[in-house]
């Protein structure tokens, strides 16, 4: 590249996740038989009106509240084009005051990259062109499917202000993190819930200059992304060295040459017609319920990233990266809370839970804690022994130890434990065994105070039950 | 019975078909005969369902007879413009692109409706996707008036106004972007009520201009009106811009009159009327004068700007909210080679003259570079004829002037001039623009042809119109 510099902006539509559509009932479903998630408002049927969905303006709020955007009262417009996708012939969408204006993504590597707007709009329905290649142009017939129809998008717009293919895809990735941390996206590019359309451009390194900008569309992965980009950067390149021109148009990215290709043959200047929708009052978010969804933010992938390099000094970063990732984020918490040494939790999240991740609806994230606990009794390749034996395992933590075969006195070791507690608070356990089950509680607790490592709060409640009533029985 | 089925209006209607004087069955049946002698000579509706209508007044008459208390319509046959969605009956906004379909729901105030106990007898004709006044524009027929077949019965509700009027349904929904419901009132001598913006639920309402469109009742009396108007009015949550507030009792104190109101008589909207038309909404002015308001002479010019502003904003919403209407989903297709081309065809062949010369004016108005000059200006216009409204409310409780310029003129005399067509409403739509509720009642006669006087008021004043409204109507003699 050397004399030359790339210009790129993105924009990521997202899907939110609502439990129904912007503005019906319907079900915001993926996967279901075509045409079966509609309604007259989706469908656009004469007469149907739109109704806001207030769950998808909360987590349009949620976002820019994560990108430091400002949060302003806002209003929908038409756009208005005729494509068959589109039951009403225009999309609702937000267009001069968007319900997000400005923000940032900060970059890991420090890097801050400006974000002009997030704004609400509906999505299309579906179209699938049958003959001809898949496309438009030659397909014999084409099938609609109306279930994306009226599907909350938030639409992400940046400035163009980055630089290269690696960094564009680092941004999607942030930023991806981000909308699912938030809850606000599921954040899945290769079911089409998050898309990437970039503008690029190249211009003599150094110059301020804007030079002629191409749209690139469909790509569906953070690596098609970055194949996209560089295909573009490298073609601009060449047609201004061979003393060419750059047109303004819209491409497509070609997963399998992995070249960028016009869409269409002729481009067209649309005029979108937009103003004001008149179906729907102006949005008004109230201070107070600005503030309150501010107050329920989580740790966003920035913070969670501090607070463990805060923890542990020198700690790997990809170790830090799995372990601030969404599904990963709830067991190191766990186990940081639970008393585990950070450096272990990062170690045995970033080795043994990533390759158990695939059953962690199996795997709650206290078990993983317990077990990861457990490794000042055993050696390392034993805890993850017990990981392993611990996916989908409901008994107690020396019934897994047992069971994994690595202790056969674990019953025996709680006895034990609760018999010295015992011991120590007679007056207490006579009420227990009397029957004043609040005491338990009690007991319990000096149990876990004192052999919290060993036992688990239920292996510690199994003994002490057991003990209770031989006792009552004498 | 028959003659004294067709004399009762529509509370006393439903009154003697509660308490089982007369069966829902039996009313039906009559008006249905009054529709086989005036339909084929007026030519009020595009669908009508006999059959559908007698069972469904069997219906009510076996729940009333098992005990069920009937509502406020029982047995009351009610005409529905055809710009309302009903899954009873096609639905076609007069359009040949809609030819044909039946739509999958009600529109929100057929449903209220049929609650209340209304009978649905028939869906009426209009101009095509409301546009126009005068019904000519029906991609289907002509609807004629029923007091001189020779002329029109206004529009773009001339089909409910029609029917009302030759008793082929007692009462009749219609909708007002412009003066659609008030102007065929006038037109054809009955009582059509605009409400204010919101009062009425859209829902199911195929839309014209979304901002301007409002449901309303059409009936023979004021106090007919009010009880139509107390079953629709309410918030509806299908419609965003439907208004949160209670609805007021409009039948019960009607009969309060006019004393101490403060009515303003409006100058400049009285001089575009034609003479006999100006008279006698002077003395409709003497009437409530006369009933104790004080009456006093006001111009508000602003109110004269409305009609271009008016043929600006209504286009412009036009032209997005018929873009649906291309082949693709439902109603009529074209042919085409390609998805575009099926869309051009299907369009083309489908909407009539006017409705594609709207669609082009509103989508001239909203193009880049012009949106400023046209659009925007227009908004301007229409906030400065809302103060100019809110002004005058601040010193009259009710404006008062002509509904329509003219009686009703002969079909075909204005169909080469859009303008002067589009002016048959230069009174109405102001109160269009601005949201407020405005209501028309006959007034006098001249050559045989009604006068309608216009009663305009503040945001949510139906009820203080409807007493106004019932004073006029009182003090009108009938000749």
């Amino acid at each position: 590249m050397g004399e030359w510099e790339a210009v790129i902006g993105l924009e990521v539509h997202t899907e939110l996740r609502t439990a129904t559509k912007l503005f019906c009932g319907c079900p915001n479903a993926f996967g279901v038989e075509p045409n079966t998630s509609v309604c007259p408002v989706c469908l656009g049927l004469p007469g149907s009106l739109p109704v806001l969905n207030a769950k998808a303006v909360e987590l349009a709020i949620t976002v820019g509240l994560a990108l430091s955007s400002r949060i302003q009262p806002s209003q929908f417009h038409r756009k208005n084009y005729f494509y068959p996708d589109m039951p009403k012939d225009y999309q609702i969408s937000q267009y001069d005051v968007p319900v997000n204006a400005g923000g940032a993504v900060a970059l890991r590597s420090g890097k801050v990259v400006g974000i002009v707007r997030a704004h609400l709009e509906e999505d299309t329905g579906k179209l699938v062109h049958r003959g001809g290649g898949g496309r438009i142009g030659g397909a014999e017939y084409s099938l609609i499917d109306y279930n994306r129809s009226g599907v909350p998008l938030l639409e992400i717009v940046s400035e163009p202000e980055i630089s290269s293919a690696e960094e564009a895809k680092e941004y999607v990735s942030e930023l991806r993190a981000i909308l699912v941390a938030t809850g606000a996206s599921d954040g899945r590019m290769e079911e089409g819930s998050l898309r990437v359309d970039a503008n690029v451009s190249v211009r003599p390194s150094g110059s301020a200059e804007l030079r002629t900008r191409v749209e690139i569309k469909n790509v569906n992965s953070l690596r098609s992304l970055g194949r996209a980009i560089g295909y573009e950067i490298e073609r601009q390149i060449a047609v201004y060295e061979g003393g060419g021109s750059i047109l303004q148009q819209t491409r497509h990215f070609d997963e399998a040459s992995g070249e960028t290709l016009p869409l269409r043959a002729k481009e067209e200047a649309n005029d979108y017609r937009y103003f004001p929708e008149p179906d729907l009052p102006p949005i008004s978010p109230l201070p107070a319920e600005v503030e309150r969804i501010a107050s329920e933010l989580p740790l966003l992938p920035a913070g969670r990233r501090s607070r463990l390099f805060e923890l542990v000094e020198g700690a790997s970063p990809d170790q830090v990266e799995v372990a601030i990732a969404e599904e990963v984020w709830p067991y190191v918490t766990a186990s940081i809370d639970f008393g585990v040494a950070p450096e272990l939790v990062l170690a045995r999240a970033a080795n043994e839970l990533v390759a158990l991740i695939g059953d962690a609806g199996l795997l709650t994230p206290l078990r993983f804690a317990e077990v990861v606990a457990l490794e000042e009794r055993f050696s390392p390749s034993q805890v993850k022994l017990l990981l392993k034996g611990a996916v989908g395992f409901d008994g107690t933590v020396e019934e897994l130890v047992a069971r994994v075969g690595l202790s056969s006195s674990g019953a025996e070791d709680a006895r034990a434990m609760i018999k010295e507690v015992v011991e120590a608070n007679p007056e207490e356990w006579g009420r227990f065994v009397a029957g004043d089950a609040k005491v338990g509680g009690f007991l319990l607790g000096q149990v876990m105070r004192k052999f919290g490592r060993a036992i688990s709060g239920a292996q510690a409640r199994a003994a002490l039950d057991e003990l209770a009533s031989g006792a009552a029985g004498e | 019975m028959n003659d004294g089925i067709l004399a009762l209006d529509a509370a006393s209607l439903a009154a003697a078909v509660r308490s089982g004087e007369v069966t829902a069955v039996e009313v039906v049946e009559t008006y249905l005969a009054q529709i086989s002698v005036q339909e084929p000579e007026v030519g009020a509706f595009l669908s009508i369902d006999a059959e559908a209508a007698i069972s469904a007044a069997a219906a009510l008459d076996r729940a009333r007879e098992s005990g069920e208390e009937l509502g406020p319509l029982a047995g009351v046959p009610v005409a529905l413009k055809d710009n309302l969605c009903t899954t009873g009956f096609p639905t076609t906004a007069a359009s040949r692109i809609l030819e044909g379909w039946i739509p999958p729901y009600n529109a929100t105030v057929v449903d209220r409706v049929l609650a209340a106990g209304g009978i649905a007898i028939g869906k009426t004709n209009l101009d095509e996707f409301a546009m126009g006044s005068s019904t000519e524009n029906s991609g289907y027929k002509i609807t004629r008036n029923p007091h001189d077949l020779d002329r029109v019965p206004g529009g773009s509700s001339g089909g409910s106004a029609a029917a009302v009027v030759s008793r082929m349904a007692l009462l009749a929904l219609g909708s007002d972007t412009g003066g659609s419901i008030r102007q065929p009132a006038s037109l054809t001598g009955i009582v059509g009520l605009k409400p204010t913006y919101g009062r009425v639920s859209r829902y199911g309402l195929l839309a014209f201009a979304s901002s301007l469109d409002q449901i309303g009742p059409m009936a023979a009396t004021v106090k007919d009106a009010a009880l139509m108007a107390e079953v629709i009015f309410g918030h509806d949550p299908m419609d965003a811009t439907s208004l949160a507030v209670p609805v007021p009792a409009l039948v019960d104190g009607i009969e309060g009159g006019v004393r101490s109101l403060r009515i303003g008589l409006v100058s400049n909207l009285l001089e575009v009327a034609a003479p006999a038309v100006a008279a006698a909404v002077e003395r409709a002015a003497a009437a409530l004068a006369g009933e104790g308001a004080t009456v006093e002479t006001v111009a508000i010019p602003e109110l004269s700007l409305g009609l271009p502003a008016y043929y600006v904003v209504a286009p412009a919403e036009a032209s997005s909210n018929l873009a649906r209407y291309d082949g693709v989903r439902y109603g009529f297709r074209g042919e085409g080679a390609t998805a575009e081309e099926m869309m051009v065809s299907s369009r083309s062949e489908g909407f009539g003259a006017e409705v594609k010369r709207r669609i082009m004016l509103g989508t001239y108005a909203l193009s880049a570079g012009y949106y400023d000059a046209f659009y925007l200006r227009a908004q301007r216009v229409r906030s400065l004829v809302r103060s100019a409204f809110q002004e005058a409310y601040s010193r009259f409780d009710l404006l008062l002037s002509p509904t329509s310029p003219t009686t009703a003129f002969k079909i075909g005399e204005r169909s080469d001039d859009p303008v002067e067509m589009y002016r048959s409403d230069v009174c109405t739509i102001p109160s269009n623009l601005s949201g407020d509720p405005a209501i028309s009642v006959p007034f006098g006669k001249e050559g045989g042809l009604p006068i309608g006087v216009q009663l305009m008021g503040p945001a949510l004043a139906e009820e203080r119109l409807l007493r106004a409204a019932y004073a006029l109507e009182a003090g009108w003699s009938g000749e």
